[in-house]
Parts: C-alpha cells; sequence; structure tokens
C-alpha cells in the first residue's frame, strides 16, 4: 500500500501538558545523542492525542528529537500502526483479516464495515465518526474473529454483534471490549477443562477489559466532544 | 594493529584484515563480486543482496558478501580456515534470482536511458542475469521528484539501492532525501518536494547504479561510447580535483569525477561537474582591440604589433588570473623580466610570503583532516571554497572530530564551535589553556583566504603560526584559485604594493585575471578565454585556451603538482596560452628559449625543480612571518556566490541558474 502524507494537513501540532511530561521521560530512557530512538513511541502519543499522525505532528516530533524530518517520515510511513489520513472521530475499526479470523468470518465483519462505515478501507463514514481497515494478525486467534478499536479488542465477534458495538459507538457510549460470547479471556468456548478449581474465583472482567472498564485507559479522540465523554463516564 | 585472519576464496588461500568484509576479501582476491547497494565509501547497506555469496559450512544460504566480515566467520570442523565461494551453483543460482527480482519492476527502456553503456544494471544483468522474465503482471508506476536543476529522476527505474540517500546524509550532510514506505511500496523520495540544496548533488548522478538519477544539462545529448575521455584537472576551485572530461568532436559533453584518494576521494562539486557549457559560451575566439573606446574584431598580426608598440618602452607589469596554468605564467614571467617589469599573482589581497613554501601551500596535506581530532576553521566557509574538502572536514567531524570556527557563522553541514568572528577571537585561541590537550592530538587549522587579505594579513598569519605552534597543529591554506600556489613557486610575486604598481605602469599584461578592477590609465593586454570583467577592461584582447583545451601545470592549495590534459581545441583563433606568450617574445625580439610545451616544461624544471614531480608535494615548512599590528574588523569570507566564481562559471547558464536558486533561497529564509 503507498503511504503519503494526507493532502488536507492541520497548521500546527503541540502535546498537551501531560503528553509532553511523558514525551520527556520517554526521551530520558535513551542515552545522550541517542534520543531519536524514541521516535516510535513519540509518534505513537502523538498519534493517540489526534486520532492520526498529522505532517505538523510528525515534524514537531522530529524536532523533539533533533532529526531531520525526513527520518521521522520514513518511520512513519513505514509502519502501518501509523494512520496518515484522518480516522473516525468516534472509532477506527481494524479488523483482523488473517487466517485464524478468515476462516472464523471476519470477512463477514468486513462486509458490514463497508456497509455501516464505507465502502473502502481508510475512508471516513459520511458523519466522520468511523473508519476501518483490515490489519494483519492481531494475535488475539483464540477469540476471533476479532476487531480492534483504539486500544482495545473487540473479540468472539459475529456480523450482529460488531454492528451493535458500532451503534453504542454511534451513541455516545463505549461498549465493553473483551470477549463478547462471555468468554472470560481465551479459555476454550465449551467451558474450562482444566484447573477448574478456580473458576469460583473469577473476576468480572480479565486484565485487558478491566484496563478498559475500570481504570478508563481507553482512547477517546477528539471528534467525541468532551462534554459527551463525560457523560459517557457516568454511564459506565 | 590489525588482526590479520586466514581465508579460502574459490580454493585461493588468503591473509587479509579481519575487519574486512567478505567482498572486500574477494577483491583483495581479484575476484569480482557483482554488487549494487554496497560502495566503498558509503555505510553498509546489504539490502540488494546482489552480493551474495556461499559460505560453506555456515548457514545454508546464501550470504550478503558486503554485510559479512571477515572475522565473523567459522573455521572448518577441523580447524581449517573459512572457506567462501563465488562460483557455485547456489551463488550462481541466487545472483539469477536477485537480478530477476531486481528486473521485475525495472523498465526495458535502455535505448532511451542516459545511462545506457555505462550503467550497472546492464552490464551485471549480462554478467549474471537470465535472458527471460517470468514476470507477466503490471510494473509499478512511480512520480518522478524534482530535485532541482542538476539531477533528473525516472523513478521507474530506481532499484532502491538508497545510495543516493546515503550520500547525501552522509557525505553532503543535507537532509532532504529518504526512502519511505516499505515493500513494493519503497520509494526513494525528497521530504515533501523539497530540491536538493548542496554543492555537492551532482555526485548521486555517479552514485546511481542504474538511470533513475541522471544529469539534466546533460540529458540526451550523447551515449558514453561516442565520448572521447580525457583524465584531467580541475582548475574551479584550488584542490585540484581529478577529472574526467568527455568530448564529442569539440565539445565537452560532461565532466566527471576520477578517484584520487589523496584529493577528491571521488567526489567532485557542482561547478566542477556542470560548468562545461561555460566553455561554450562567451568565448574569445579572435583578436580583439580597442578603438575609439570600441572593441573591434582584429587578426593576430595586427595584435601583436600592437602588443608590441605599447609593450616596447613602455612600465609593464604582469598579473596572472586564477585560472592560468604555471607554464603560462612562467612565460609571462621570463617575457616580464626580460622587459623589466613587474609581476604579482596575489589578487585576492591576500598576504601570503613568498619567503618558505609552508607559508602559502600550508603546513598539512588535505588527507591530514581524515585524521584530524581537533580542527580550526579561520577565516573560510569551506562548503563555498572548496566543497568536497568541506566533505573531508564532515568526514572527520563524523568520526569524533572537534570543529572550530573563527569568523562569519554559516552552515557547514556539520557542527561547530563557534569561537568568534574577529582577531580578538584569534588571541583567545592563542591563550587557552586547551592547546596542551590539542598538542597531543592530531589537528589542523584551515585558514581562509578571508582571514588574511586585509592590511593587517601578515600579522593574522603570524598569530595563527603561533597558534599552530602552541597546539602543535599543521596548517592549511584554503586558496580559492587554482593558479596561485603555482605562480607563488615560480615567484610571480612584487614587493610592495602592486596596486600601486599596476597604477603608475603604462602596460598592464593581464593573463586571465577577471577578479579585480583596473582602474584607468594604463593600457590594458587581456589575455584570457572568456568575455568577463577582464575583457571588458582591456584595450587589447589575445584569445587564448580554457583549461580543458590546454596541457598545463597546476598545484593545488597543499603544495601538490599535478598535470592537465588537453581534452578539446579551442574555438577560432584562440591559441595555447604559453604559445601566445612566446610569439610576442618573438615580435619584440626576447625571443624566449623554447618552441614547444616539452622545451618550455624543462627551462621551467631547471629553475623549479620540484615541478618536476607530478603529483607528489614538495617539502613545506613554515618560516616565521613578521608582526603587524592587527586591527580589530570581523573576518569576511572571500566568496559571495559559490557558483560565479569565475568567467567560466560565469559564463555557464547552468551556474547561473544555480546562483539564482541560491539566492532566491536566501530572500526566503530572510523573509520568515
Amino acid at each position: 500500500m503507498l503511504r503519503r502524507l494526507h493532502h488536507d494537513q492541520p497548521d500546527s501540532f503541540s502535546f498537551t501538558k501531560e503528553n509532553l511530561t511523558w514525551a520527556k521521560n520517554q526521551i530520558k530512557k535513551y542515552p545522550k545523542g541517542r534520543e531519536a530512538s524514541a521516535i516510535i513511541p513519540l509518534l505513537w502519543r502523538a498519534q493517540e492525542q489526534e486520532g492520526w499522525l498529522t505532517r505538523p505532528a510528525i515534524e514537531y516530533v522530529s524536532q523533539m528529537l533533533d532529526m531531520a524530518f525526513i527520518r521521522a517520515l520514513e518511520v512513519a510511513s513505514f509502519y502501518f500502526m501509523f494512520q496518515l489520513q484522518p480516522v473516525g472521530g468516534v472509532a477506527h475499526v481494524q479488523v483482523c483479516g488473517t487466517t485464524s479470523c478468515m476462516i472464523c468470518g471476519s470477512e463477514e465483519l468486513a462486509e458490514i464495515c463497508k456497509k455501516y462505515i464505507s465502502p473502502n478501507q481508510l475512508e471516513l463514514s459520511e458523519n466522520g465518526k468511523f473508519s476501518w481497515e483490515e490489519v494483519e494478525c492481531l494475535g488475539a486467534c483464540s477469540n476471533a474473529p476479532m476487531v480492534q478499536i483504539g486500544k482495545d479488542y473487540y473479540e468472539d465477534l459475529n456480523p450482529s454483534k460488531l454492528l451493535n458495538i458500532l451503534e453504542e459507538f454511534e451513541n455516545g457510549r463505549i461498549p465493553p471490549p473483551g470477549p463478547q460470547n462471555e468468554r472470560f479471556a481465551a479459555e476454550p468456548a465449551s467451558g474450562l477443562t482444566t484447573l477448574k478449581e478456580f473458576k469460583n474465583e473469577k473476576l468480572r472482567n480479565n486484565a485487558s477489559v478491566d484496563l478498559a472498564v475500570t481504570l478508563k485507559d481507553t482512547v477517546t479522540w477528539l471528534g467525541v466532544s468532551k462534554s459527551k465523554s463525560k457523560s459517557k463516564k457516568q454511564e459506565n | 594493529m590489525t588482526d590479520m585472519k586466514t581465508i579460502i576464496i574459490d580454493n585461493q588461500e588468503l591473509e587479509v584484515d579481519s575487519a574486512m568484509t567478505l567482498l572486500q576479501a574477494c577483491e583483495v582476491a581479484s575476484i569480482e563480486v557483482p554488487r549494487f547497494c554496497y560502495h566503498e565509501r558509503l555505510s553498509i547497506a546489504g539490502n540488494c543482496r546482489m552480493c551474495l555469496v556461499e559460505v560453506v559450512g555456515g548457514p545454508p544460504k546464501p550470504t550478503a558478501s558486503c554485510a559479512m566480515q571477515v572475522r565473523d566467520l567459522r573455521p572448518g570442523p577441523n580447524g581449517e580456515p573459512p572457506m567462501v565461494k563465488t562460483k557455485s551453483e547456489m551463488v550462481k543460482k541466487a545472483r539469477e534470482g536477485v537480478m530477476e527480482f531486481l528486473l521485475i519492476n525495472h523498465p526495458l527502456d535502455c535505448p532511451i536511458c542516459d545511462q545506457g553503456g555505462e550503467c550497472d544494471l546492464q552490464d551485471q544483468a549480462m554478467a549474471y542475469g537470465v535472458d527471460f522474465s517470468r514476470f507477466r503482471e503490471a510494473k509499478r508506476a512511480t512520480e518522478d521528484l524534482n530535485l532541482g536543476p542538476l539531477v533528473e529522476t525516472h523513478m521507474t527505474r530506481c532499484i532502491s539501492c538508497t545510495r543516493c540517500v546515503r550520500f547525501t546524509t552522509e557525505v553532503a550532510g543535507i537532509t532532504q532525501m529518504g526512502q519511505t514506505g516499505r515493500g513494493e511500496d519503497a520509494e526513494i523520495t525528497s521530504y515533501l518536494g523539497e530540491t536538493l540544496n548542496s554543492n555537492l548533488q551532482g555526485n548521486i548522478i555517479d552514485l546511481c547504479p542504474v538511470g533513475a538519477l541522471t544529469s539534466k544539462p546533460y540529458s540526451f545529448t550523447a551515449r558514453p561510447w561516442e565520448l572521447k575521455k580525457t583524465e584531467t584537472i580541475d582548475v574551479m576551485d584550488a584542490m585540484g580535483s581529478a577529472i574526467r572530461v568527455d568530448t564529442k568532436g569539440r565539445e565537452v559533453m560532461r565532466i566527471l569525477p576520477i578517484n584520487h584518494d589523496a584529493v577528491n576521494e571521488e567526489w567532485i562539486s557542482d561547478k566542477t561537474r556542470f560548468v562545461w557549457d561555460g566553455l561554450r559560451r562567451q568565448r574569445l575566439d579572435r583578436p580583439y582591440l580597442r578603438e575609439n573606446g570600441k572593441l573591434r574584431e582584429s587578426t593576430w598580426p595586427e595584435a601583436l604589433q600592437l602588443a608590441k608598440s605599447k609593450l616596447q618602452g613602455g612600465k609593464v607589469f604582469g598579473l596572472a588570473g586564477d585560472l592560468a596554468s604555471v607554464e603560462s605564467i612562467f612565460a609571462l614571467k621570463q617575457l616580464i623580466v626580460e622587459l623589466n617589469g613587474g609581476f604579482e599573482c596575489r589578487l585576492d589581497g591576500a598576504k601570503l610570503p613568498n619567503d618558505f613554501r609552508g607559508a602559502y601551500a600550508g603546513t598539512a596535506v588535505i588527507e591530514d583532516l581524515d585524521e584530524a581530532e581537533h580542527i580550526m576553521i579561520i577565516g573560510s566557509n569551506p562548503r563555498d571554497e572548496a566543497p568536497v574538502l568541506n566533505a573531508r572536514i564532515r568526514k572527520a567531524w563524523a568520526g569524533g572530530a572537534n570543529i572550530e570556527l573563527v569568523g562569519p557563522a554559516s552552515d557547514l553541514t556539520y557542527d561547530y564551535e563557534h569561537v568568534g568572528k574577529n582577531r580578538a577571537a584569534l588571541t583567545k585561541l592563542l591563550k587557552r589553556p586547551l592547546n596542551n590537550k590539542i598538542k597531543d592530538k592530531k589537528s589542523v587549522i584551515v585558514v581562509g583566504i578571508g582571514a588574511i587579505n586585509e592590511e593587517d594579513g601578515y600579522g593574522v598569519l603570524s598569530l595563527i603560526s603561533e597558534i599552530a605552534d602552541s597546539s602543535d597543529s599543521k596548517i592549511l591554506i584554503m586558496h580559492t584559485a587554482a593558479s596561485r600556489v603555482g605562480a607563488m613557486d615560480i615567484g610571480f610575486v612584487h614587493d610592495g604594493d602592486w596596486i600601486e604598481a599596476v597604477k603608475n605602469s603604462d602596460v598592464v599584461y593581464n593573463l586571465g585575471a577577471d577578479e579585480i578592477n583596473i582602474e584607468a590609465g594604463p593600457f590594458v593586454i587581456y589575455q584570457g578565454s572568456h568575455g568577463d570583467c577582464g575583457a571588458h577592461r582591456a584595450d587589447l584582447i589575445l584569445p587564448s585556451a580554457s583549461y580543458t583545451e590546454e596541457s598545463g601545470l597546476f598545484v593545488n592549495l597543499e603544495g601538490r603538482v599535478q598535470l592537465a590534459h588537453r581534452a578539446n581545441f579551442a574555438p577560432g583563433d584562440a591559441k595555447e596560452n604559453w604559445a601566445i606568450l612566446r610569439a610576442l617574445s618573438n615580435e619584440l625580439d626576447k625571443k624566449l628559449p623554447y618552441d614547444n610545451l616539452t622545451e618550455l616544461r624543462e627551462a621551467l624544471f631547471g629553475k623549479f625543480d620540484h615541478l618536476r614531480h607530478i603529483g607528489l608535494i614538495a617539502d613545506k615548512s613554515f618560516g616565521t612571518v613578521s608582526k603587524v599590528k592587527l586591527n580589530n574588523n570581523d573576518f569576511k569570507n572571500i566568496i559571495n556566490d559559490f557558483y560565479l566564481t569565475n568567467p567560466i562559471a560565469r559564463a555557464s547558464e547552468v551556474m547561473a541558474e544555480l546562483s539564482s536558486g541560491t539566492r532566491s533561497k536566501e530572500i526566503n529564509v530572510a523573509a520568515e
């Protein structure tokens, strides 16, 4: 896939205060003269802040690390995880399309995305809230098929479940991530076959879901206005 | 100490430095290994995979020989030396496979490609490829970049070797070029379509192993096999870079660098490379003389007659220009000595004493920069004054050398400590305790002509020699004129104020000096190749050959004697410089005692024996320079516009375009 900078770019970028402190701490991890090694975490944080990686963001980060702009662009254009075009303000749906997910029906999920979001990948939906793309293996094969939205995995999907999730997002709520078929994590779908004695200690959510639900460590993008995200927290 | 290791390559046992790569070891064994991305003066990329060889006992797959060191090879089971095969079936198959992949996206447009005939891909496809392709799909489409007026791009031909990216970032020190994307969509780009901002950019044309980067001014004008190649010496700056001048018929079609480790490695500046269109324009092809304030065409007999009538009886002063060869200056000197006149070559006002060679040729050689750990640059912008030398300083800097600058701050493509702008900063350099530490290191002081061309020039030079003594540094004088050291070698200097002497003389014999202003008064005979400033002021113009059109000796800024050869012939009635002077001497009944260039050289070598040793640097020592009270001016660099420093460059359209391009860039920066 040919990756270029988007034709429509914002005028400027700067890290928020928290992100700037975080970024400065990241740079400290590397020896003097090797600050450029922090390029990927910093670009990633810039993308989390804006939803996608803008040209001003790439230039801002390369200036922070004292690198030539082209060196940062090389990194940004190399890794597909960096979105070089605007993505949905509410959710960017990354549908895993690799073997396990494909066998378990990821193509049908992609069909839903085509209908609900937009016929082409990496294109904004009409209301600008959504975009989608097919990605390579996300490593959740035992919970196939699955999609990644922001930081979270939505696993054990089928077309109607994905549609529900998208509708929840559309209505300003963040549906709880994780397996969508009552599974706790990646245990056998037919129930535990071993280590059954620990079953009673079952937590409400597995650790990664807990991050999103309890600690609210989930991505909220600019597209979601502040009042909305507040109301979401109350609902959760 | 180097660690030697024995290795067997194709049954040939040899001992090599263990830090060598397999490819280098193969070269030692005179075995050719094909390659595209590997270049000995650039970092190792290892991405073209053309240099695959088989390592016996290694992993059961071919190894990229450019990226594997000899020391990393394992010995055989019984301690035998490691074995490498370059002609095995595995290697042959691997090369064929790599070549097939490289050709998948490479267009078959060799008949309309400028690289045709000197293309690495063409040659290696012939030698190591197969004669068919199994690829039936559509080839990759690309957009061509605009890199500026010098480098033309055809990105469909690119094989992504990244030599251009590595050269621009490592040697030229610019940051526009890079490789974005990945896989099939990887593309060589410049950041957001920026053009290249370097005066060494032409070198990427040579580096490109295919026809992706070609020369814009040379495009579609000639084929390599119809060119006559002459190896000669460049005169655009005082480095004396080794060049190859390619001619078709009478015309110079292009200029390429040749390898000379001690001088230019294998780079040349854009002025050297692209100045050739200036050799065709504004040429003086017949004698002219001034009548009623206007120049009119004339003939040789008439011109020589006029010169004779003026030279006889009048007070004569000779000036040697920046591009004149040692022979022509020598002939002029002998003629003027006969006429009891004076002469001078330091027309840029450089206060360089002629008493000892080290004072004007420096005590350092260019190669000293490679090993220098501390470099002090005084009153010079090496990026403008000798771009290739600047690349060497950059190499030293990249290797950890500490660079200091006294003079105007400018972008030199590397970091430096800016000590100050004026003479006071020099005193600071002398008095600091750090010099004791520098004493233990190798250090070089680069002295620009801009530092020593004012009234107090001798004083500055004397101060610099004190700094050199206190820090045990060598001195490199950054001449900007190719002829200067040679002219100083043969003593073409005037005691006292030469500007006064010019004013008081009746006739000025100007041998190609265009960078000076001769005030009204004396009768000026201009002998040169281009109708430029010198010809404007002239009362009599004697047309002569330019640097590609005659054989001549040049001594470069480190004092290395080099011989330039004739590549083509001068236009019209223009004659070789020494021959004009010889003819004039005959006219004056003061016949110079030589009838051809060989005899002239013998006469020259008889007087100045060190010039006989071509390619070598004669002994250089530094004496004491008289102290002069220093003023407190800021240092100024001597070159204002890199692209327009001599009449040939000023006649060149390409140089004019580059010059206006840099100026508009500077204006934009200032406006911001």
